[in-house]
């Protein structure tokens, strides 16, 4: 006598949309978890016609990819939806920004070309800001570490304590000066050296934390307070510049 | 004057904490007003921590209610965990508000609602964080007056060396009418400095100023009296109650947290007090008389709720909610309204009868049926007349029977252990109930894959209840009771592995019961607690009972009396109890009267179907019952379909 909910189906998907969205400010500290949820919930605000999965318990079909830590902002984020009725992509995009706090921004919406999406992100760009660490300081890090074929880091991870290299990942990182104009240095005299970190995505996946404690174990580099990290994009990897290329150029019409 | 944030400051230190988002606000629906457009300027405490305290109806009720008004501003505060209060302290980082992060010491008021007693240690954290003195009387003009409402402040004795003030009862009335004395104190220059506030408030007869008040004690050790020590200041001050819920269809614009907390749905209070008479349940005794929010109103709430939320569950909230009036019409108009949008509708409803069931069917149309709960409270016919809880064992067959046939899988029931006169006997006869449960929906489903969950916790006795004067059960007995009924329901061969059992222990339930039912002799217990560490006590990975124990030896030395004192003696009629000038529209006699016919056995009927039995609530509050039906129904949504979004 197993009950089965009554009626038609859910409607099926039409159209895929590929969402680019920032994590900023105080809303960095927000886990993937409550992204989901606040994400969710934007898009029932919004009123998107979601497509749901079959079932007493439908879910709206929504894919994740590859999502930052908590505590690291970001300018690159990706979300791949599934809707029941076609929609403008820039509507949805604004409607969706609107809905979702300040910090959650939604910055582009595009239709699903052929191709996986997560397969694009190779790799990802970051910043990362040391407060209080001079620029001489981290270059000798940074050429202390790239010297070394590999640089065993551990992190707790859902199956216990593991140790992996940190250093195969890394396609380049550079240490550069607080870029002029954009703070006031002659105020704050407070050094602060910006590293630009260019990983590969692996398994495990090398973060900009593990960097920073390879960091560390090479070079005894210990910021005085917690850098603060973001990331700048994630996309193919370009292996003769080493830079990253924006995913989406292959949906754009 | 501007208030600086502290989230500069603090910022630095959420890289280190667990769960950083609860610290950085920012929900949906919160609000953060200009500080110097504000005279009156209230921090809203729930003192747990924030997945407990974000989703409370009360705080979000007050917020938006005081953030309504013209110059009066409300942000929130909640516990922080003890990572996050040792790196505040390194740093010099004060108790914040998660709205505007400013220092909770810059507020006029901090208002602190109190669900359970358990959050008192908390209290004393956030105070002593925030830089505010802990006990009332250290403090000066220049800090914020310490408000406590809530189910606990009925008897605020235990933390009054720790409060300004008190407020029993409904707060949404009683937190503008504060707010007004406030704003005049002000404007008039403060007259009498914090005193003279304190006494304009005291003087409503509304508020509940433990300073004002002198308690004298027998050599036994019991109160003499408590007597104002002040002109002007009442001998007993009321609670407060808000007689038509359609004015305050609140909170309009719940907050919709990123953090997980452990209500991920909007609620919706449809109606407020309960008149069943279970004894045991000072909830029902204090929110009385019942209060219904009408059908249109429950309709307007939801529908704006969930387009101002995105929440995909609703919950129809209050003490009993298969008792309003006009439910099976909400439940179908809602289930109509809002069929194929996928939105969850609940009722927790716990009452024991195939109506509930039809209900739960109604609101679960073409949802999933795993659960349902009912509460027989008791487990044998003659302890459920004990506590005025009228259900057969009959009764609840019938139910399960009706409950499992619709396609319900689970079934969870809900018992109490130490009740008054309860033998071990009583408490074995809950094993029999489950295996007849069980048999039954076997039975009615033709399989062996259906499941009941046994749940079952330590009585303990509160104030302004028929059992106020009963004795609690040790929690060596509690354990021992517990434990027999555990190896009956496991040596059941039968039906055992289809049987749950939960139950937590009976420790827990004895510092509940002290705090409960102390007086002003416990706050150097809570101090003590504190002082040695005490958090969290409604956790129990944080909680300590030796910690209480020990605390208690010191703190109640000299007095004449210990914890046992407090909690497993019973009281006479002639005592006087430490919250009788707590006025909660309650008869003490007929409350005695009831506790006798509950020894033996006699049972009380609801008033909102039979003849008024005079439990004193409506004469003395001049209130009375406001319930339906409207014979108004709801009528259909014009659903709006996003045609923005289409191409």
């Amino acid at each position: 006598m197993a009950r089965t909910p009554e009626g038609p189906p859910p409607p099926p998907a039409v159209q895929r949309l590929r969402l680019r969205y920032a994590k900023r400010g105080r809303l960095r500290f927000s886990s993937h978890r409550d992204f989901q949820r606040a994400f969710e919930r934007a898009l029932r605000r919004a009123d998107v016609p979601m497509a749901y999965s079959a079932g007493f318990s439908p879910h709206p079909k929504v894919s994740y990819a590859n999502a930052a830590a908590t505590g690291v902002a970001s300018e690159a984020e990706y979300v791949e939806i599934a809707v029941a009725r076609r929609c403008d992509p820039e509507l949805v995009r604004a409607a969706l920004d609107a809905s979702l706090p300040p910090g959650l921004d939604v910055i582009e919406v595009v239709e699903a070309g052929p191709g996986s999406l997560v397969d694009r992100l190779e790799a990802s760009v970051y910043e990362i800001r040391l407060s209080g660490v001079d620029l001489s300081t981290a270059r000798a890090a940074v050429i202390a570490f790239l010297e070394q074929p590999e640089v065993m880091v551990e992190r707790m991870t859902k199956n216990g304590l593991r140790s992996f290299d940190a250093r195969a990942a890394v396609v380049a990182l550079r240490a550069t000066p607080e870029e002029a104009g954009l703070s006031v240095e002659s105020v704050d005299p407070a050094p602060c050296a910006i590293l630009r970190l260019v990983v590969r995505h692996t398994m495990p996946a090398v973060r900009p934390d593990d960097v920073l404690v390879a960091l560390r174990r090479v070079a005894d580099l210990a910021p005085p307070v917690p850098p603060s990290v973001t990331r700048l994009a994630q996309g193919p990897l370009d292996t003769a510049t080493d830079d990253v290329a924006d995913p989406l150029v292959p949906d754009r019409p | 004057m501007a208030v600086e944030s502290v989230f500069p400051r603090l910022e630095a230190l959420l890289p280190l904490v667990q769960k950083p988002i609860q610290y950085v606000g920012g929900e949906l629906n919160a609000r953060t007003k200009d500080w110097d457009a504000c005279d009156v300027r209230w921090a809203l405490m729930y003192p747990d921590a924030y997945e407990v305290g974000l989703p409370n109806q009360g705080v979000q009720i007050l917020y938006e209610v005081l953030n309504e008004q013209a110059g009066v501003l409300a942000e929130r505060t909640y516990s922080v965990w003890p990572d996050l209060e040792a790196l505040m302290r390194e740093h010099g980082v004060p108790q914040f508000t998660v709205d505007g992060h400013r220092p909770v010491s810059a507020f006029d008021v901090l208002g602190v609602s109190f669900s359970t007693e358990l959050g008192y240690t908390n209290l004393l954290t956030a105070l002593d964080l925030a830089g505010i003195p802990l006990e009332a009387r250290d403090r000066t003009d220049e800090h914020p007056i310490v408000l406590v409402g809530g189910h606990a402040a009925f008897n605020p004795e235990p933390i009054s060396d720790f409060v300004d003030a008190a407020i029993v009862g409904d707060g949404e009335q009683a937190v503008l009418l504060t707010s007004q004395l406030i704003r005049a104190w002000k404007n008039e220059g403060r007259p009498g400095g914090r005193e003279g506030l304190l006494l304009s408030l005291a003087k409503t007869g509304g508020v509940y100023v433990p300073a004002f008040y002198d308690v004298d004690y027998l050599p036994d050790g019991r109160i003499q009296r408590v007597a104002p020590n002040r002109p002007g200041v009442p001998w007993r001050v009321s609670k407060h109650t808000v007689m038509d819920l359609d004015e305050w269809p609140y909170p309009k614009t719940p907050l919709v947290p990123l953090a997980e907390t452990v209500h991920e749905r909007m609620s919706v209070e449809i109606f407020r007090g309960c008149t069943r008479g279970c004894r045991f349940c000072q909830a029902g005794m204090i929110t009385r008389p019942v209060r219904e929010r009408s059908i249109t109103g429950i309709a307007a709430m939801v529908e704006q709720g969930l387009a101002a939320t995105g929440f995909e569950e609703v919950g129809l909230l209050s003490l009993s909610s298969a008792d309003h009036s006009e439910i099976a019409e909400v439940a179908k108009g809602l289930a109509d309204r809002y069929e194929g949008t996928n939105t969850g509708l609940s009722l927790p409803s716990t009452r024991v009868d195939a109506f509930n069931i039809d209900l739960a069917n109604e609101l679960s149309r073409n949802g999933r049926r795993s659960g349902l709960t009912f509460a027989p409270e008791g487990g044998s016919e003659r302890i459920r007349k004990v506590i005025n809880k009228m259900v057969t064992e009959q009764d609840l067959i019938n139910t399960v029977t009706a409950a499992y046939g619709a396609g319900w899988r689970q079934v969870k029931l809900y018992f109490m252990c130490g009740l008054p006169t309860e033998t071990d006997e009583d408490v074995l006869q809950i094993a029999q109930l489950a295996r007849e449960v069980i048999r039954t929906g076997r039975k009615v489903t033709g399989t062996r894959d259906i499941r009941c969950t046994v749940s079952i916790g330590g009585f303990v006795p509160k104030p302004h209840t028929p059992f106020q004067w009963a004795a609690q059960l040790d929690h060596e007995s509690t354990d021992a009771r517990l434990a027999k009924l555990r190896d009956a329901i496991r040596g059941d061969r039968e039906v055992g592995k289809s049987i749950g059992f939960r139950y937590h222990d009976g420790r827990p339930g004895i510092v509940e019961g002290l705090l409960s039912r102390g007086d002003r002799r416990i706050g150097k217990v809570i101090r003590a607690v504190w002082a040695n560490g005490g958090r969290f006590d409604g956790w129990s990975e944080h909680f300590s009972f030796d910690r209480w124990m020990a605390a208690a030896e010191v703190g109640l030395a000299g007095t004449g009396v210990d914890v046992d004192w407090y909690t497993t003696r019973e009281r006479e009629y002639a005592e006087v109890l430490p919250w009788d000038h707590i006025d909660s529209g309650l008869d003490k006699d007929w409350l005695w009267e009831d506790w006798q016919d509950s020894v033996g056995g006699g049972e009380v009927e609801d008033c909102r179907w039979t003849p008024c039995y005079d439990c004193g609530v409506c004469p003395q509050l001049d209130t009375e019952i406001q319930i339906g039906p409207t014979g108004v129904t709801m009528l259909p949504l014009t659903v709006v379909s996003s045609p923005v979004l289409a191409r």
